[in-house]
């Protein structure tokens, strides 16, 4: 009985530390709820602002819609730059069962190598978060596209994307010209608007795509989309949609500009074409060219090595970035030059030994027939060549006022409008040799110079260029590749347009195009073959400008020095010689043979452009050619 | 006369027992052994569960259906558990524990290996089984068991042998290694400990303790353990990796604001930005969806429901059911107290659900089990009175 007393009393103190304790938990768990609907209070009604802002930026993504890039035709409207939907393959690695699997089940399918795997591996790897898709394979066949398209549900997380990828339609052709897009590098992104940019994947790297790059591109749009965490888009908010890239027409003419190019027949070499009115540049044409379209998905690198490593440098633009010696063809202009300084009128001859000698100077500057032309006027020294007339004409003129002269038709400088990458070449002067070797100019150097030789270098735009200002009887025209933007015509007028070139007596131009005919169709012309049976008055200029060394770098076998070292034809023509449509350039690199090879094509293009019935026949042109080549005519 | 002959005249006579002290008419809750207020808050908790996890379960009926079969096969159990005497629970909870602590030690050593902790326990074809699951009941019924034979308040030789009964399987559990179990399970046996009346000089000698351990115990961290402690004290410092689950779930509730985006309109719940939304973050849709006064209402519930588990708990007449049901209800406030904590970003993030309202049938049918005890114990109680 005691005992079981003590046990109850027991009982009770138990009952009563119990019941303390279970009121200060009870005080704990209260003051915990309380803690924890402290905490939701904050987070809802105080910070409530911030957490909504986070969560609406969480939920609602902004995606730029890129714009269609505008298209590019030549001046009759044939498309040159088009934009065709391509098909790519993606894969989500977060959304495929088995990577392994389904890699070996696309290269059954697509009957693809077994390698590929390893490379498909690495490129699915390629991405910068989750469940962001990484192109596996672009550009897919339309038969590739219906297999996926069969066996869609055995390939979970593969999908085949749409996109525009640019296009161009004659590529080898054009690439110099109209250059070509790439994808956006990390320099370029840089200096880009990233609003405008954000959902463009390519830019125009060179040529007119990226001249006009701004007008080309157009303004992105944007809309607003509602994604989950995983980027999926679930519905559209908003949109705002893209201004499309304004399309271009250019100067060119398509079919003047493949005659070219099939004219020069993989030969280095390059023709520009210039309409003297208006200054539109009809052909532009460096070969060889290059498949512009391997740039634009990316080239792979032994494609890309094997075009750099290439001795006849495709990827060079020799139309406006080729240095060459202008040799003769800058004799007309040299004739006004001396014309407006007043050093020679058009009555004014020499007699010519063979040669010329600078007073005091026993060194004899040799005219290229050894034996001389004789009496010489200037109307003949264009049609016949002839040097000595020159060295005398350059000596009197002296170096500072040939190189002003010969800087007023452009010579030295950037001339055309619109022509990406452009080169100044080189119009040598006192300062400039001062500058360049600190070295006095010498009197011989005048003379090399006024036989275009020497330092001056040209490019066969430049020379083009020249060519239509002299035809146009000295008024300056820019010359430009575009002539409208969307439904805007681009003036003809163009601001930066240098000072016309001016003749104290207009006849005098009459005497230089004289000369000029008599080069094609003169009985001593040094084009006289190539002027056989022409059906308009043609003005023009044969040159041969002579190859001295070749690049350090590059190394040739004996045949190839040979061919290497022979000398560059060039040619500059324009007609009708009354009312001048066209005005052209024309380098071949190691023609040899004189400047017949030029003449011959550039007489092809005035033909071409000028004549009604269709154009000459390129075999014939190439059979000519061959049947003269023998021959070696006058410079 | 000993309890034992007096529980075994229940079981014969149910109805009106020959004791003629308890003339009193029995209620018919009394007679099946539940509380009607405890079942009342807890079938509104669960009711309340359901509706929020249709809508973090993204509007999936198969898993709100799946729960409510785990509900009722839960509640069915908590019932039947409920018809034991405490008596029962007292004989077997060496037993149980026992066996929970070799099953540990199969885990350690033939354990299932799965989300990288070996937590598991298979026997093939027939049962796959947690048993740190068994033992958050196991073991504070273990310590009760004990200290029900000791005099209270507690001696500290006592106080020894509750630390190595309540060690052994924490350090198991630890091991496997399963922090946050291990955790819940020590609390619920300190709780025990706590609720006996352990003196305040211990209490303070064992928070010292504890704080100086804390240095050896991070150095035993798993990296991803550590990872989850330093991406609690800065989220931001890796938002897309381990700060992406608190940041998203703190969205969650602030963007709820004080009514809340409604009812299936939670943008971060419904557009998967928030992570295992119907499990361990349900509170984050709670919270986004209902906003500030449906989290208070829930939380109102649990108070309600852990005062009258505390209630009863005081009204139990023997110590080893005092101190098992107050054990176990407050251990399931500290579920509660862990899961929104760590939601709201208080505390970092463990494996711990929302008790009845994460998507679940191991929890929801250990927290069932322990009201089962826990109503065993008051249903029972009134046979020593008087």
């Amino acid at each position: 009985m005691p005992q079981r007393f003590d046990k109850l009393k027991n009982s009770e103190h138990e009952l009563r530390i119990f019941r303390v304790r279970a009121l200060l938990a009870l005080l704990v768990v209260t003051a915990m709820t309380a803690l924890l609907m402290g905490r939701l209070g904050y987070l809802q009604v105080v910070q409530h602002d911030l957490y909504s802002t986070r969560s609406e930026n969480n939920r609602v993504r902004v995606e730029p819609l890129p714009p269609t890039r505008g298209l590019i035709y030549d001046r009759n409207g044939v498309l040159l730059a088009e934009n065709r939907p391509t098909y790519n393959l993606t894969i989500v690695r977060e959304r495929v069962d088995n990577l392994d699997k389904t890699l070996a089940l696309l290269i059954e399918l697509l009957n693809l190598p077994e390698e590929d795997v390893e490379e498909f591996h690495l490129r699915s790897r390629q991405r910068q978060r989750p469940f962001q898709p990484a192109l596996l394979i672009s550009d897919l066949s339309e038969v590739q596209i219906a297999r996926l398209a069969v066996n869609r549900h055995r390939l979970p997380g593969v999908e085949v994307e749409a996109q525009l990828l640019r296009y161009y339609p004659h590529a080898e052709v054009m690439a110099h010209a109209l250059g070509y897009v790439g994808r956006i590098n990390e320099e370029e992104l840089k200096s880009l608007d990233s609003g405008s940019y954000a959902g463009t994947h390519f830019i125009g790297k060179t040529g007119v795509e990226k001249f006009y790059e701004h007008e080309l591109h157009g303004e992105a749009g944007l809309r607003k989309v509602e994604t989950n965490a995983r980027g999926r888009v679930l519905s559209e908010l908003g949109r705002t949609d893209p201004t499309p890239g304004k399309n271009l027409t250019l100067t060119l003419d398509k079919e003047l500009q493949m005659l070219a190019y099939d004219l020069l027949d993989g030969r280095r070499g390059s023709i520009v074409a210039i309409e003297p009115q208006s200054g539109d540049i009809l052909a532009m044409v460096s070969a060889p060219g290059f498949d512009s379209n391997q740039f634009v998905t990316g080239i792979d690198v032994a494609s890309y090595r094997g075009l750099q490593q290439d001795l006849d440098l495709p990827l060079f633009n020799r139309a406006i970035r080729g240095h060459y010696p202008p040799g003769s063809t800058i004799k007309p202009f040299l004739a006004l030059a001396a014309l407006r300084e007043g050093t020679v009128t058009p009555e004014t001859t020499i007699n010519d030994p063979g040669y010329f000698q600078l007073p005091n100077d026993s060194r004899r500057y040799r005219n290229w027939l050894r034996w001389g032309h004789g009496r010489v006027d200037l109307e003949r020294s264009i049609a016949v060549s002839n040097n000595t007339f020159y060295y005398s004409l350059a000596h009197d003129l002296g170096i500072d006022r040939l190189h002003k002269q010969m800087t007023a038709f452009g010579f030295g400088q950037r001339v055309a409008h619109d022509v990406q990458g452009e080169s100044d070449a080189l119009m040598p002067s006192r300062e400039w040799k001062r500058e360049r070797y600190n070295q006095p100019w010498y009197p011989g150097e005048t003379l090399s110079v006024g036989i275009g030789q020497g330092y001056w270098q040209v490019t066969p735009l430049q020379l083009a260029t020249a060519t239509a200002t002299l035809a146009n009887r000295g008024e300056w025209v820019t010359p430009r590749l575009a002539s409208k933007l969307g439904e805007k015509t681009i003036p003809t007028a163009l601001p930066d347009t240098p000072q016309d070139i001016e003749l104290t007596q207009e006849s005098w131009w009459e005497t230089v195009f004289s000369g000029m005919e008599k080069v094609l169709s003169g009985h001593e012309g040094t084009a006289r073959r190539t002027g056989v049976g022409l059906e308009y008055r043609m003005g023009g200029k044969s040159g041969t400008a002579q190859v001295f060394s070749l690049g350090q770098d590059q190394r040739y076998n004996a045949d190839e020095l040979k061919e290497r070292l022979r000398d560059h034809a060039l040619f500059i023509a324009f007609a009708p010689l009354e009312d001048p449509q066209i005005a052209v350039s024309v380098i071949v690199e190691n023609a040899g043979g004189g400047s017949t090879h030029a003449a011959h094509l550039a007489r092809a293009m005035t033909d071409a452009w000028l004549l009604e019935d269709e154009a000459p026949d390129v075999d014939d042109v190439h059979e000519t050619l061959e049947s003269s080549n023998a021959d070696i005519e006058g410079q | 006369m000993s309890w034992l002959t007096l529980t075994r005249g229940l079981r014969r006579y149910p109805v009106r027992p020959p004791d003629s002290g308890m003339a009193r008419r029995k209620s018919i809750w009394e007679r099946i052994h539940l509380d009607p207020w405890l079942i009342g808050l807890l079938l509104l908790l669960m009711a309340v569960g359901l509706v929020v996890l249709y809508s973090a379960s993204g509007q999936r009926i198969a898993i709100v259906y799946a729960q409510s079969i785990r509900f009722g096969v839960g509640l069915v159990g908590m019932v039947i558990i409920a018809q034991f005497s405490p008596r029962t629970f007292l004989r077997w909870a060496p037993v149980a524990y026992g066996v929970g602590v070799l099953m540990l030690l199969a885990v350690e050593f033939f354990g299932d290996m799965g989300m990288g902790a070996q937590r598991w326990l298979v026997i093939p074809g027939v049962v796959r089984f947690q048993p740190s699951e068994l033992m958050k009941l196991a073991v504070p019924l273990m310590v009760a068991a004990y200290l029900n034979r000791c005099e209270l308040p507690p001696k500290l030789r006592d106080i020894l042998v509750c630390a190595g009964l309540i060690g052994l399987p924490v350090m198991l559990i630890a091991t496997q290694p399963d922090l946050g179990t291990s955790l819940l399970v020590a609390s619920a046996a300190i709780n025990v400990v706590l609720l006996a009346g352990l003196s305040w000089r211990l209490i303070g000698l064992a928070t010292v303790l504890t704080a100086s351990a804390l240095p050896l115990l991070w150095m035993n961290l798993h990296n991803y353990q550590r990872q989850r402690v330093l991406t609690f004290l800065n989220p931001d410092s890796d938002p897309l990796g381990a700060g992406w689950n608190i940041i998203q779930s703190t969205t969650a509730i602030g963007s709820g604001g004080l009514w809340g985006k409604g009812w299936l309109e939670g943008t971060q719940s419904q557009l998967e930005f928030l992570p295992e939304r119907h499990t361990d973050f349900i509170s984050a849709v709670l919270g986004e969806e209902f906003g500030l006064v449906g989290m208070l209402a829930v939380l109102t519930l649990y108070f309600m429901i852990v005062c009258r588990g505390l209630w009863l708990s005081g009204a139990s007449q023997d110590t080893f059911g005092r101190l098992v049901a107050g054990s176990i209800i407050l251990t399931f406030f500290i579920y509660v107290f862990v899961n929104v904590g760590m939601v709201s970003g208080i505390l970092p993030v463990v494996g711990v659900p929302l008790p009845l309202i994460s998507f679940g049938g191991t929890s929801s049918a250990t927290l069932l089990a322990g009201f089962g005890v826990l109503m065993s114990i008051h249903a029972h109680r009134r046979l020593l009175s008087r």
